[in-house]
């Protein structure tokens, strides 16, 4: 049976009990068409970035399903028919990822990272990388690929 | 980085800005793995607007780059980051 990774939002107002129950739920249905669920994990009580149905926060969960395509399909018809539901996503992958997922490990540290200011380090050189308009003299030239390796001509750039 | 205009290998007269260049932050050894789970990680690759920043700026590989657009879409799906900051 296919591998898939599932992430659900419920809504801010729902608790996490409420959250939980609803997984088990859906874990039934799962069941039910023959999948299982390898594994599940919660990521809490989220902000999101953008308002979703009046939401401003919602409680994400991530599940690792092992089913069969029709019993994905029939959770997730239930879903879009549960209203506490804002939005999933199902995503097939070829195999799971161990242990925690990259949200768990950031989370350790602050929930929403919002700050781009720490943008620049990772690419020394990137210049102007933070903004749309870093660089004009670059956005008025078409791409130039490889300019650092292609041959050079007589006519000196600049 | 822009190194210093290298005198010795590079023909000042003609390359005033040599540039290092600069190589794909997802290859080698330690690299990170592109995952649409991963907000801090592809935080790093979208502008201040909210824009995925071109590869051209951050060096990623084409292949890499269609990888990224890809997770950088579905985080936004799933409203982890944002389709635009206003």
């Amino acid at each position: 049976m296919p591998f898939y990774e599932h992430v659900y939002v419920a809504r801010q107002d729902a608790t996490p009990q409420a959250v939980e129950a609803l997984t088990e739920e859906l874990k039934g249905i799962l069941e039910a068409n023959g999948g299982t669920l390898a594994s599940q994990e919660s990521w809490g009580l989220r902000t999101l970035v953008y308002r979703i149905k009046k939401n401003r926060k919602g409680h994400y969960v991530l599940l690792n399903i092992d089913a069969p395509a029709k019993a994905v399909q029939e959770m997730e018809r239930i879903q879009k028919i549960n209203e506490d539901i804002l939005r999933f996503m199902t995503v097939r992958v070829e195999a799971f990822e161990e242990g925690p997922s990259a949200m768990m490990k950031s989370r350790d540290r602050d929930d929403r990272r919002r700050e781009f200011g720490d943008r620049d380090g990772g690419f020394g050189g990137g210049g102007g990388f933070g903004g749309d308009r870093p660089r004009r003299d670059r956005d008025d030239r078409p791409p130039r690929r490889d300019r650092d390796d292609a041959p050079r001509t007589e006519g000196a750039p600049s | 980085m822009s190194a210093p205009p290298n005198t010795a290998t590079t023909n000042p007269a003609r390359r005033p800005f040599f540039r290092r260049r600069k190589t794909d932050p997802f290859t080698g050894p330690q690299a990170p793995k592109i995952d649409y789970k991963d907000v801090r990680l592809l935080q790093r690759f979208i502008s201040e607007r909210g824009k995925i920043v071109p590869s051209r700026i951050t060096a990623v590989s084409v292949k890499n780059q269609r990888a990224l657009a890809k997770a950088i879409k579905r985080a936004r799906f799933l409203a982890l980051l944002p389709y635009v900051i206003s």
